[in-house]
């Protein structure tokens, strides 16, 4: 293995939440950056050509290659798990600026309850009454102490929405179920189309209170504080599963790496695969990479940051053993422990008229709040969720065939085809996204049996659904039968959804959290508040592995407000005093 | 060198507009009584036959419009059976390979170029049977992985991208009411309430002006 010349900061993974943490240290201090990506450069020049439905949102061209990496499932501890051979319920990005790239910018933030979830879940309800399983924690950080960085990571990306609580105030045709923000949104809302219209009159008129989804596809042109200039979005659909060839969608290649660039305290190295955490005595000395040629390298640091995303975060830690490993029959251990997803389930609208499905932006959408968090929810229900009608820009190859149930007997031939024919561009969608409470048991750690291209185990996750989200599921399609009838409407067949068992064969989002959680005690999280680990203190771990349990909403705005949070106790405390944070 | 196989489509159902939108490369030529021969990359030309005619059972040519046969449907089938795709470059493929439940999808060994010779081998004369019959074969392996790829890839072949080898002449495209990728609806987005917007489709490289490449071919 090759010794590299130390640097003072070396990042694994050039994400999202990698290269925003590569940002803050590269400019505010004069330490040496390294960024280690796994994945190949990326530029928005590329993504122009890169605007075809099949190679980019079927055959998933800017994803992780599932041939040299994936993970392993199982629903129970009983029983061994196969691997997830091809990309279903969630997508790993790679290459610079990871899933950022082809992220679909829907920026909410989550609520104060989420944030002290196991405290407030006790106090409504008693602990005694709560699911024995139950894993919710507090997340050491209340929403009153983020607030200020979620107004700063809705800057720096320029989230364009409509405020519905400015300071205590409530604000009509903004989200007048959410926390008090300190200011209006750096932009205004997206235009509204046919499909959202109908929504918003809807929804109205049963009593509920629309808003605008908050987007990071930019409504405008936009300047944001470090001086980066985008341009506003056309609409051009080919968002979701793509990178945007005017920039307009906040990606970390347009928003991060321009300030980046002229830093020259800063290196980004891709085509390195971050294997190992090097560490001695409770402190990281560096990690381990194989770069693009096959050759290994040791890169020393003083201090290391992992964000390589939820999986690999957990992983690189597992492989490490930087941690004490969770075990779910005695409930010890940390590292793997409280493993999210989302509860995600929609319903197919079908309308008489065509509604141009094909235009539209990832994050423009109209959503209702009353359910998000908790609400007026049915017996037994911890939490809700949102509901909302997206209008992310369809495909002719994912459109077609979308016909409402009992409408032909077959899904091939004739019939088929000409009911198919007769229903383009007449589906839209309302989607559930709810709160994925954890359980103790699901988790992760290494599979015993599979491994990635190097030989390394993969990582196993331990996941199944419980009552709570067939609940959850249950009650979201009743609301979303009545949100159907009262924009006119016919209800159709479900999409994503829970079902019976966790099912990796279908797409229900790209939000899995946990594994490497925040918390207030070491005993109860690997990452204290400031994302520091418990016994590596010069160890820093980033995005969405951190969260003790999933919230409602898309989770990227957190990971970014919790980065900056980040950022500033290592840059203002860590540098001055290295050593555990207090 | 394996011998070069062709397959031969009365060029009535292409339309002659094959040769405008496929790449650079001269794919086909004219045969005398105006069909086109069609070089393959994967399939023996018995099987290309058979592919034609199971995917114009999926999306027949009838009076709601054209079909599979039209828009080149096997065309884009053979290339991606030729390329990374059909030698499972998108899958993780190490084994053990054991038998899961539902839940975890495709566990099998098979790459999809394997699943389709192994399917093929099944419809044996499928091309010389009337319609009727050729559907009541379809049906009988309706739940097998092989008929389900068939479906999926007839469907992609008929409305992707034209660099792809499919959807002849923007035949798919014209069908469906789609205007292909066009870079801006800035001005069209909160108009048009309930109103087709439809236009002549163009296919990506007529958008940016230049060749552009498949995946496959990379
Ligand atoms: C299709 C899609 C749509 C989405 N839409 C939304 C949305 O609308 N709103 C929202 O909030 N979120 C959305 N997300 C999720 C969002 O993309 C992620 O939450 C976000 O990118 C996470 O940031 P991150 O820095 O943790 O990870 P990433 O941005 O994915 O970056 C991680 C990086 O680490 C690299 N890496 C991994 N392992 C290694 C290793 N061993 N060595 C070196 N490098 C490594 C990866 O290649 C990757 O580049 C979406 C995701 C997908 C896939
Ligand atoms: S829809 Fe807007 S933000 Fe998304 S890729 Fe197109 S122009 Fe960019």
């Amino acid at each position: 293995m090759k010794q590299l010349k130390p640097v003072d900061v070396v990042i694994a993974g050039g994400g999202w939440t990698g290269l925003l943490m590569a940002k803050e240290i590269a400019t505010r201090t004069s330490l040496t950056v390294a960024v280690l990506e796994r994945g190949p450069a990326r530029k928005m020049a590329d993504y122009a050509a890169g605007m075809d439905e099949l190679d980019y949102n079927v055959r998933l061209r800017l994803m992780q290659n599932i041939t040299e990496e994936t993970v392993t499932h199982r629903h129970s501890v009983r029983g061994d798990a196969v691997p997830v051979r091809q990309y279903g319920s969630f997508q790993p990005g790679t290459g610079v600026g990871g899933a950022g790239e082809h992220w679909g910018g829907v920026s909410y933030r989550y609520e104060p309850d989420h944030f002290t979830l196991a405290t407030h879940l006790r106090e409504k309800h008693g602990a005694a009454r709560l699911p024995e399983n139950l894993a919710v924690q507090d997340w050491g950080v209340t929403y009153d102490e983020l607030e200020s960085d979620y107004w700063r990571a809705e800057q720096l990306i320029g989230v364009g929405g409509k405020a519905g609580n400015l300071r205590g105030k409530i604000v009509e045709g903004g989200n007048i179920f959410e926390a008090p923000r300190s200011h209006e949104y750096p932009n205004p809302p997206h235009k509204s189309n046919y499909l959202m219209t109908a929504f918003h009159k809807g929804a109205i008129d049963l009593g509920y209170h629309p808003y605008p989804v908050p987007a990071a596809t930019l409504t405008r042109t936009y300047r944001n504080p470090d001086g980066v200039t985008r341009a506003g979005c056309v609409y051009c659909g080919f968002c979701n599963r793509y990178g945007c060839m005017i920039g307009a969608k906040a990606q970390p290649s347009n928003t991060l790496l321009p300030v980046l660039a002229s830093r020259k305290n800063f290196e980004l190295r891709p085509g390195c695969w971050v294997r190992r955490v090097i560490h001695r005595g409770g402190k990281a000395e560096g990690v381990s990479y194989t770069d693009a040629a096959g050759e290994e390298f040791l890169q020393p640091a003083s201090i290391v940051v992992l964000s390589s995303w939820t999986l690999n975060n957990a992983r690189l830690l597992l492989l490490s053993g930087a941690g004490e490993r969770y075990d779910p029959a005695t409930g010890k251990g940390t590292l793997g422990k409280n493993l999210t997803h989302q509860v995600c389930a929609g319903l197919q609208m079908f309308f008489d008229k065509p509604l141009n499905s094909f235009m539209g932006a990832g994050g423009m959408g109209e959503a209702i709040g009353d359910f998000e968090g908790e609400g007026k929810l049915d017996a037994g229900m911890l939490r809700g969720g949102g509901f909302r009608t997206q209008s992310s820009g369809d495909g002719p190859i994912a459109s077609f065939g979308r016909i409402p149930p009992g409408e032909a007997k077959a899904n091939w031939g004739a019939e088929w085809k000409k009911s198919s024919l007769r229903w383009y561009d007449r589906m839209g969608s309302v989607m559930f996204e709810g709160d994925h409470l954890a359980y103790r048991h699901n988790y992760m750690d290494l599979d015993p049996t599979y491994t990635d291209k190097f030989g390394d185990p993969l990582l196993r996750m331990t996941l199944d659904w419980t009552d709570h989200e067939r609940l959850q599921e249950r009650f979201a399609m009743r609301i979303q039968m009545g949100l159907a009838k009262a924009m006119g409407a016919r209800p159709g067949g479900m999409l994503r959804g829970v079902g019976k068992r966790y099912s990796v064969t279908y797409y229900q989002s790209s939000h899995v959290q946990g594994g490497v959680i925040m918390g207030a005690s070491p005993e109860t999280s690997v990452v204290n508040p400031w994302l520091q680990h418990w016994r590596v203190p010069n160890l820093w771990v980033l995005g969405g592995s951190t969260f003790p349990q999933s919230g409602w909403g898309n989770p990227t705005l957190s990971a970014l407000a919790l980065t900056c949070r980040a950022a500033d106790a290592l840059i203002n405390r860590y540098l001055k005093r290295p050593g555990g944070l207090a | 060198m394996k011998r070069r196989e062709f397959i031969t489509i009365p060029a009535a159902s292409l339309g002659g507009l094959l040769l405008f939108t496929l790449d650079r490369k001269p794919l086909r030529a004219q045969t005398r009584d105006g069909s086109v021969r069609v070089p393959l990359k994967f399939f023996t030309e018995a099987e290309a036959r058979i592919v034609t005619a199971a995917a114009e059972r999926i999306l027949p040519g009838d009076e709601s419009g054209p079909g599979a046969t039209e828009a080149g449907v096997i065309i884009y089938i053979d290339r991606q059976l030729a390329g990374p795709y059909g030698r499972d470059k998108n899958r993780y493929t190490k084994g053990p390979f054991v038998e899961s439940v539902p839940e975890h999808g495709y566990q099998g060994r098979a790459t999809p170029r394997e699943i389709y010779r192994e399917g093929l081998r099944g419809l044996g004369d499928f091309p010389a049977l009337a319609p009727a019959l050729q559907n009541e074969k379809l049906r009988a392996i309706e739940k097998t992985p092989f008929f389900a790829l068939l479906r999926t890839h007839t469907i992609e072949g008929f409305l992707c991208d034209p660099m792809h080898g499919g959807n002849a002449g923007l035949i798919g495209w014209q069908l469906v009411g789609y205007p292909g990728p066009l870079m801006s609806y800035r001005d069209e987005i909160d108009k048009n309430p309930g109103l087709p917007w439809r236009r002549k489709p163009v296919s990506l490289s007529q958008v940016l002006g230049r060749p552009v490449k498949g995946w496959e071919e990379e």
